[in-house]
Order: structure tokens, then C-alpha cells, then sequence
């Protein structure tokens, strides 16, 4: 599989940048309330012109806490005129500030497919990795969304759950903890979703610093390396998905932006400079950290690659 | 002072292979199948392992079966339940032993 290269562009990740209402304890980005990193209008309509382009059928706006880019709605609402299908990567604690009033019901007018974060369907995981108060205030958010009709069959409104390890350990297999999950949100808190992605941590970042802060980061690379999957590496997401970021930098994926890795081997590393030509069959930079994703079941913006 | 058990042995469990492949092979095959998922899922013997580990009190298999279970979506509530299980079989078989203890106490006593 060496030299790993693209096979062609499906996904089109846009991440606005580091500004967040929370300091996840696991956050690849190390985001927080006072990162100054934000998408700028005039790189938002790059980005909107690049994708008017071509067919790329997904848009999956990230962050931070996306919602909080002052051209999140632009992105949202461009992307859907241009017919694709948008992804907002939620925290869920978003939805609840005072000034976000009407963004679920945003969210809801447009389709957008909600990738909430949710380690855990107790409270004491979720708040050791997200910080204290968020579970509960995720169960309130999601009762809203579910209020609105995400997560109902056949409503439209997608809402699907991103489940990450709180500490040093490998996700398990995605169909067994999304029927935990179902089984638990349901009987404790009568809440519906739609799907669960089982993720697995990223040695960089605010992760990495945990693991080296605990004694752990040894311990963590080895089981990353002795779960490596040649069919989960054979399926990573970089190589059907774009990632820009938030000064319109080429990608990868949202792991090589945090590292400042940006797109190399002959492909433009700038959203103005795009050719979907040349990146759709780019060579895909790597390195130590990509072990994550080829562990086990494998790790992708949607869950398990190996299905 | 050292400790008779130290934790990076675990890494080197497979060493036990060396001086007799053919038993440790054996031993490997037999006990991949035995975790496997079957009438019971993989997270459920997980946690029969991880309690028969407190019951037998081996460290090795504490440690691995804590990350075990982790990585089979289990939590601490969970696993505290399965060292609870563990403990009152243990606890129990001292106590029903106790009806030989009032078997031979009611044999020798007017």
C-alpha cells in the first residue's frame, strides 16, 4: 500500500477553526473560548467555489465548535443550494448558549446531519473526557434535537453519535456499543439516534499530552501497533477526504492539519490553488499517529472502516 | 524493595513459548476460541475473565482484562459488579463449607 494515495474525492471536510465552548480533555485540536484561529469570509466563499466545481457529494464542517464561525450558516446554507449533503460536527453544549438561539431549528431546515460527540451514555466518562456539566447538558440538547425529529425514522434529520475512549484504551467493535448505546440513551433518558461512530484517540494534541502526562503514551503506541489492520489501512479516510483548514491550508485529514501537515507530492496546499485533478489521486502524507486508524476495526469521521 | 511481580512482564507472556511451541501453540489457539464471541458475546467473557482474575487473584490477567473490558465498551460499574461476583463465590464457598464444619461439630457432640 506504499505509497498511500488518494482514491478519489468524496468527502470535502472544511475546519473553521480552534474557537470551542468547551476544552475536551481529548481534543486532537486543542480548541477552547480562546483561540483566536477562525475561518475568514473571503476563505469560506474559496471554499464554496472550489466545491461549485466539481460532484463532491459531502460536506463536513468542523471544528471547534463550528456552529461558533461567524460563517458556519453561510457554509451550510451554500452547501446545500449546491445540493450536497452537509455534516455539522456538534458538541451539543453549542446548541444551548443563549447565543445560538434557533440554531438546532437552522440545523433542521436544512437537513444538515448532526455528528454529535458522546463518549459515553453515563455521566461520569463523558465529563472526565468533556468537562463537568456536559453530559447533562447533552442529554438536554439531544431531547431538543429529538424534539425537532432528528433521530426519528423516516423524519430526514439525521443524528448520529461519536463515541471516543476516555482514557488510554482502543474503542469497542462499533455494532457492540452502538446497541449499548441505544439500549441505555433509550431506557435512562428516552432519547433516539440514528447511528454511532466508534473512534479511536489520536496520539497528538491534548490526547497525547494525556498519555504522557499518565505514563501511558508507550503503553498506547504499542497497542496501536500491535492492532494494526491492513484492511482498515487499505480504508482510511484520507484517502476519499479533503481536509482544508480554517486560513484555507490543504489537508489530508483533520489529524495532519493539527500537525501542520499539509498536502505534498505535487498537490496544491492551498484551497485557492484547487485541482480536483491532481488531489483526487494525491500521495497521502503519514506518519506515527495514522496507527490510530488502522487499528482494529479502524478509525474514520464515520466510525469503523472495516464494516 | 522489588516486587516478585512487575507489570512489563505481561508484554513478554508470549515467552512461554520458547522452551515448548507446541504446547504454547496449543494453549494459543485454544484460548483465542475461548474469547471469542459465541452463546456469549466477547465484552460478557470479558467480564466472567475479569472476575475469575480477582477470584484466583492473578495480577496479569487483572491488568489485561481491565483494558479488556474497556476495550469491549464495559465500564466501572460493570466490572465492580463482576469483582462482586467473584467475591461472594469466594466468600460463599468459605461459608457453605461451614456445613462441614457443623456436620463434624453435630457427630461428636450430645
Amino acid at each position: 500500500m506504499f505509497p498511500l494515495t488518494a482514491t478519489g474525492i468524496s468527502v470535502f471536510q472544511i475546519n473553521v477553526g480552534k474557537l470551542c465552548n468547551q476544552t475536551c480533555r481529548h481534543c486532537h485540536v486543542e480548541a477552547g473560548p480562546d483561540r483566536k484561529e477562525r475561518m475568514t469570509r473571503e476563505t469560506a466563499e474559496l471554499c464554496m467555489g472550489a466545491l461549485a466545481k466539481t460532484a463532491i457529494p459531502t460536506v463536513d464542517i468542523t471544528g471547534g465548535a463550528p456552529e461558533l464561525n461567524a460563517n458556519f450558516r453561510y457554509l451550510v446554507e451554500r452547501s446545500r443550494e449546491l445540493g450536497r449533503r452537509v455534516m455539522d460536527r456538534s458538541n451539543l453544549t453549542v446548541l444551548l448558549l443563549p447565543s445560538q438561539a434557533g440554531l438546532a431549528e437552522f440545523l433542521a431546515h436544512h437537513q444538515v446531519e448532526i455528528v454529535a460527540s458522546l463518549p459515553y451514555f453515563l455521566e461520569q466518562q463523558t465529563d472526565s473526557q468533556r468537562g463537568t456539566g456536559v453530559f447533562s447538558k447533552s442529554i438536554e440538547a439531544i431531547r431538543m434535537l429529538n424534539a425537532l425529529g432528528y433521530g426519528a425514522p423516516g423524519s430526514g434529520l439525521t443524528l448520529d453519535f461519536v463515541f471516543n475512549p476516555a482514557g488510554a484504551f482502543l474503542p469497542p467493535a462499533q455494532h457492540a456499543i452502538e446497541a449499548d448505546f441505544r439500549r441505555e440513551l433509550r431506557r435512562r433518558y428516552g432519547i433516539e439516534f440514528n447511528s454511532l461512530f466508534a473512534l479511536a484517540n489520536v496520539p497528538i494534541g491534548r490526547f497525547r499530552d494525556f498519555l504522557e502526562a499518565s505514563g501511558n503514551y508507550e503503553h498506547y503506541m504499542a497497542r496501536l501497533l500491535q492492532a494494526y489492520n491492513p484492511v482498515a489501512a487499505a480504508g482510511v479516510m484520507c484517502r476519499y477526504t479533503l481536509s482544508i483548514g480554517w486560513d484555507g491550508a490543504l489537508y489530508d485529514c483533520d489529524f495532519n492539519q493539527m500537525l501542520g501537515l499539509e498536502t505534498n507530492h505535487g498537490a496544491p496546499a492551498h484551497i485557492r490553488d484547487f485541482s480536483l485533478e491532481t488531489l483526487d489521486r494525491r500521495q497521502i502524507v503519514t506518519g506515527q499517529h495514522c496507527y490510530a486508524c488502522t487499528a482494529g476495526g479502524g478509525s474514520s469521521c464515520t466510525g469503523a472502516s472495516v464494516k | 524493595m522489588a516486587g516478585y511481580y512487575h507489570s512489563d512482564d505481561l508484554a513478554h507472556f508470549g515467552d512461554m513459548g520458547k522452551d515448548a511451541p507446541e504446547l504454547w501453540r496449543k494453549f494459543s489457539e485454544w484460548y483465542g476460541a475461548v474469547f471469542a464471541e459465541g452463546a456469549l458475546t466477547e465484552r460478557e467473557k470479558c467480564l466472567i475473565a475479569l472476575g475469575v482474575a480477582h477470584a484466583v487473584q492473578c495480577p496479569y490477567c487483572i491488568d489485561a482484562y481491565t483494558q479488556a473490558c474497556l476495550e469491549k465498551g464495559s465500564n466501572l460499574e460493570q466490572m465492580t459488579e463482576a469483582v462482586h461476583v467473584a467475591s461472594a463465590i469466594r466468600g460463599g464457598a468459605s461459608l457453605v463449607h461451614g456445613l462441614q464444619m457443623r456436620n463434624a461439630a453435630a457427630k461428636v457432640s450430645m
